[in-house]
Order: C-alpha cells, then sequence, then structure tokens
C-alpha cells in the first residue's frame, strides 16, 4: 500500500511536482503515466525518501519510508537501472544488497535466475551490460528482500518486447499475489497492458486518475466519415469538439448516438462509430499532457 | 486463495524487516565496497606490491646499517599513507559519479549510518594495511639479516603508534575530501595538491611561516615518523588535522545528509 499526500516539489519557483495525491492498494497494478519531465521520477524519489519534498507526505505501508527499519524488505525499488557501479559484477551489487538487508546469500543466483540473467552474466561487469540487462539486474534487486510493494520508475525500458511481455507477467503475478505495484512509463500502451489503475501526471499535476475500466468509458466516441471536411462541419454544427487521431479519425467527447444522428440529418457517410476505449485514452493522455515534453529541462 | 497465502506469508518479513540494519553490517558491506570493483581492487593490489618493492629497495640498495625492523616498517609505510587515501575518497566519491547513491540510500536511508560505517572501514583499512606492513617488514628484517645486513629488531612502541594514527589520519582526510567534493577526480587533485600548495606558500611566504607549523599538515605529521613525539608536536598534528580532517569531514557530511539523489 502506497499513499501519496499532496506531494509537492519545487525548484525555485518551478513547481516540479504540484500537490500529487494518489493511493495504490495492495493486489493492484497502478500505472504512473506522463510525458517525459512531467515530475514522475521526482515523485518516485519523494515516495522513497530520496527527495526531501517541499510539501507533503508520502507513506509505504502506512510508514514514511525513511523510518522503514530495514527498507528493501518491504519495499522493492527501481529508480534507475543504469546508476550502478560500472566496475561491479552483477552477482556482487546483488551480494552486497543481500548482506545489507540480512538475506542469505543462497538467494542471490535465485534472484538472478529469476530475471533470467544466467551464472555468466552474473560474473560480468555491469559495464558489459546492455540496457536491458541492467534493467533485469535492477528488478532481481528490486525482487530480492522479497518485499510486499514494488515501485519501479521506467522498468520496460531497454527491454526487447519478450522481455516487456516478460516482465508484465511478473508484476501481474505479483500483484494477484496480494503485492502493490507503482510503475510508471511515458508509454501508455506499455502501461495499459498490464495497469489496473493509472494516474496521468502532465507538468507537476495529476490530470487524471482511476481505474482504467473508469478512465476508458470516459474517453469518448471514435468516429470516421468518408468525407473528413463534411464530418468537421457536422461536429462543428453540433457544436462538439473533436480531436484528430492519427490514421484519420476523430474521437468525440460524446455519445454514439448524438453523434450518429447529427451524421444522419445531415446524409453523412460514417466508416466507423464506436466507443473509443483506449485509442482514446491514447489521445486524452496527449491531449492532458500536451506541451510538456517541450518544455524538457535539465534540472 | 492466493490471497490466503500470501497473508501467512506477509507476517515473517515484517518481523525480521522491521529491525534497523544493524552498524556492523554496513560497515561489513563498506568494506567490501572498497575491494569488489576494478577500480578498489587494482589499488589495493598497487599498494601490496608498492610496500613489497619498499623492503626489495632497502634490501637491494640500502647501507647494511639500516636494514633493521625500524626501518623497513618506516619506509613500508610509505605506500599506503599515499595511497590508502584514495581508496577513501572512491569509497565517498563513486557513490556519487557512479551513482550507487540511489541504491545505497534506498536500502539504507539513515545517510548518517552509511557515512559512519564508510568512516569505520577506512580506520579499519588504516589499522590492516599498518599490520601487514608491520608483518611485511619483520619478513624483510629477517630476509635482510639472512643475507648479512643488521637485522635489529628494536622498535621504539611509539613509532607503531605513530605510524598507525598517520595511516588513520590521512585516510580520514581522504573520506572528507571525498564527502566535501563528491567528485572523484576533482577530491584526488583537490587531496594531493591543496596541502602541497600550502607547503610551497608556508615556505615562500615569510608571514605565513609560523601559520604553517600549525597548519601546514605535511610539515606537521612528519614528526610522526621520529619516535618520542612531543606533546607540542602533537597538538601541531591536532591543530592541523583540525583543519585538514575535521572541517572537510563535518562540511562533507553536512553535504551528503542534505544531497538530494537521482
Amino acid at each position: 500500500m502506497i499513499t501519496v499526500e499532496r506531494l509537492t516539489k519545487r525548484y525555485g519557483a518551478h513547481p516540479a511536482v504540484d500537490d500529487v495525491s494518489f493511493t495504490c492498494e495492495p493486489g493492484t497494478v497502478t500505472g504512473f503515466l506522463g510525458p517525459n519531465g512531467a515530475g514522475k521520477s521526482t515523485t518516485m524519489r519523494m515516495i522513497c525518501g530520496l527527495t526531501p519534498p517541499t510539501t507533503g507526505s508520502a507513506t509505504v505501508g502506512g510508514t514514511p519510508y525513511r523510518r522503514l527499519g530495514n527498507p528493501g524488505r518491504h519495499v522493492g525499488v527501481l529508480l534507475d537501472a543504469s546508476a550502478q557501479h560500472s566496475g561491479r559484477t552483477g552477482r556482487e551489487v546483488l551480494a552486497l544488497a543481500a548482506l545489507t538487508m540480512g538475506i542469505d546469500r543462497r538467494e542471490v543466483p535465485r534472484a538472478l535466475d529469476r530475471v533470467g540473467l544466467n551464472a555468466t552474466a552474473g560474473k560480468r561487469r555491469v559495464k558489459a551490460y546492455s540496457l536491458g540487462m541492467r534493467q533485469r539486474l535492477g528488478l532481481a534487486l528490486a525482487l530480492l528482500g522479497d518485499p510486499a510493494v514494488l515501485i519501479l520508475d521506467e522498468p520496460a525500458n531497454g527491454l526487447d518486447p519478450e522481455g516487456i511481455y516478460w516482465m508484465r507477467g511478473l508484476l501481474r503475478d505479483f500483484a494477484d499475489r496480494g503485492g502493490t505495484v507503482l510503475l510508471s512509463s511515458h508509454l501508455l500502451r506499455e502501461v495499459e497492458a498490464v495497469a489496473d489503475q493509472l494516474v496521468v501526471i502532465g507538468a507537476g499535476k495529476v490530470v487524471a486518475q482511476g481505474s482504467k475500466a473508469e478512465l476508458l468509458a470516459q474517453t469518448g466516441t471514435l468516429v470516421r466519415a468518408a468525407d473528413p471536411a463534411a464530418l468537421a462541419m457536422v461536429l462543428e454544427r453540433a457544436g462538439l469538439t473533436g480531436t484528430k487521431t492519427t490514421d484519420g479519425g476523430v474521437v468525440v467527447p460524446a455519445g454514439s448516438e448524438v453523434i450518429g444522428r447529427a451524421a444522419a440529418d445531415a446524409g453523412l457517410v460514417l466508416l466507423e462509430l464506436r466507443p473509443a476505449g483506449s485509442g482514446g485514452l491514447e489521445q486524452m493522455f496527449l491531449t492532458l499532457t500536451a506541451g510538456d515534453s517541450v518544455k524538457e529541462a535539465v534540472r | 486463495m492466493t490471497a490466503v497465502l500470501e497473508n501467512t506469508h506477509t507476517p515473517s518479513v515484517r518481523a525480521e524487516g522491521s529491525r534497523t540494519v544493524p552498524l556492523s553490517r554496513l560497515t561489513v558491506v563498506e568494506l567490501r565496497k572498497l575491494a569488489d570493483t576494478r577500480a578498489g581492487l587494482w589499488l589495493l593490489i598497487v599498494i601490496g606490491l608498492a610496500t613489497v618493492g619498499t623492503s626489495a629497495i632497502m634490501l637491494g640498495w640500502s647501507p647494511d646499517a639500516e636494514q633493521t625492523f625500524e626501518g623497513f616498517f618506516g619506509f613500508g609505510l610509505l605506500p599506503s599513507a599515499v595511497l590508502l587515501p584514495v581508496l577513501g575518497i572512491l569509497s565517498m566519491t563513486a557513490e556519487w559519479s557512479q551513482r550507487t547513491a540511489l541504491t545505497t540510500f534506498t536500502l539504507v536511508p539513515a545517510r548518517e549510518r552509511v557515512i559512519v560505517a564508510k568512516l569505520a572501514a577506512g580506520v579499519i583499512i588504516a589499522v590492516a594495511s599498518t599490520v601487514a606492513t608491520l608483518a611485511l617488514a619483520a619478513a624483510a628484517n629477517l630476509l635482510g639479516a639472512a643475507l648479512g645486513a643488521d637485522g635489529s629488531w628494536d622498535i621504539a612502541g611509539s613509532l607503531i603508534w605513530q605510524g598507525l594514527a598517520v595511516q588513520i589520519i590521512f585516510v580520514l582526510m581522504g573520506l572528507g575530501f571525498g564527502a566535501l567534493l563528491l567528485n572523484s577526480p576533482l577530491a584526488i587533485v583537490g587531496f594531493f595538491a591543496l596541502p602541497m600548495v600550502w607547503t610551497i606558500l608556508g615556505s615562500t611566504i615569510k608571514a605565513l611561516g609560523t601559520a604553517a607549523e600549525w597548519l601546514d599538515i605535511n610539515t606537521t605529521t612528519t614528526a610522526m615518523s621520529e619516535p618520542g613525539m612531543t606533546g607540542g608536536e602533537w597538538a601541531r598534528v591536532g591543530v592541523s588535522a583540525a583543519v585538514w580532517v575535521l572541517v572537510p569531514l563535518v562540511i562533507g557530511v553536512w553535504r551528503v545528509l542534505r544531497r538530494e539523489v537521482s
């Protein structure tokens, strides 16, 4: 269980994270979505006690992270897979963590095995690892303490499609056994496949949150006409504003009946008229967080 | 049904997991981190080889009368006095330059405990290197005696303690510079260059003469290689160590505690 209450972080006058609140329940995977620079990583660092919040608080299992006696046994954290000493072997990275957490060293080869790193990979230095292998090592590190909560920042980065599929299964299984997962990404599709809950953040603010089903239901209707220009006119006349999708359709925040009638009245030929679903979610995601990526800055 | 299984499973994790990680375990971790990277391991190997080298040089080229246990020990401390601090510097800076602080402080959010463990590991490695140097000096002295050199075993007890103190002071100074600058190349250059600059200034500028006697750590610690230091000499070591060890350490620890990890 993760509880985030009104977290805010300001760097000078610029709010990197602005009044963010959400909770992650046991047994669920929460997808934390937003474009680069939206404040996902800063929020996660604040949850893990690495960055002091300007205001607000966060707890894991009811306790602030910094007050957990041996946090590795409660929370598995992967914030940046590249943040490992390049001169250390993969096995040594896990051995140090096991030693710190007070875990039997024999867990180390098992942990490597669980993420698909063999003994040869374990003996190699992290310098020689691909990004995908570093992500796997990071996941092994996060899972090593047998935690009840996982906090993962962009864990699919650098994984190949097979690796992404494998990771989804692993996280789904972890949540189904009662674990809590918070997982960030800037790719909606990636998170959508595994998350039950979504928190969408843009420019430091939560712009949408709820269960995936709820959010999907609110995404409006996808409509495609033989004559797109005529459709635009019909929609304008009906007082509806749609957003164009990349493949020539329009997502309209209204029910299919309203749109269907308007089109029929105008004698317009429709090729497609259906709930927008995840396509609409993507549109919503893009609309809600529009303009943030250009504002991305080096802190 | 899986939820039921999970419920029986979770409590055992919580019971063990709520205990704070003991400082002794953290110290073992920090000691291990000194030697488990390529850079750290090679540094230790080089220190070992260089210490053996000091004995070899003395056996080969020193006058027979100087080939004593005391002589081998005194010269043998030189490589570790110069290079062990670099290990201390890397212990602090690598967390930031290699970004392992992210893992370290995620597993141990009480950063001051990690710092204490690093300082303890530094002191332990200084003690270990002094003991190893004593053993090596003994072996070299036996060899020297067999080859017809002086081979005297007389050593002033104060020399051993003073030698140990020098090792500890310089390792702590390295840790202090590492924590202060949090950047490996900068801290290494600063560690070697700044005291040297001060020594040069102190010896060339007349007005700085008295201040240098008290504040130049290269000068004050020279007395530590002679047996039976006076109270005045200890006082000078103390004052210079406060400036070069304590001040960087205090500011550095404050920096590490406050710095945002990303």
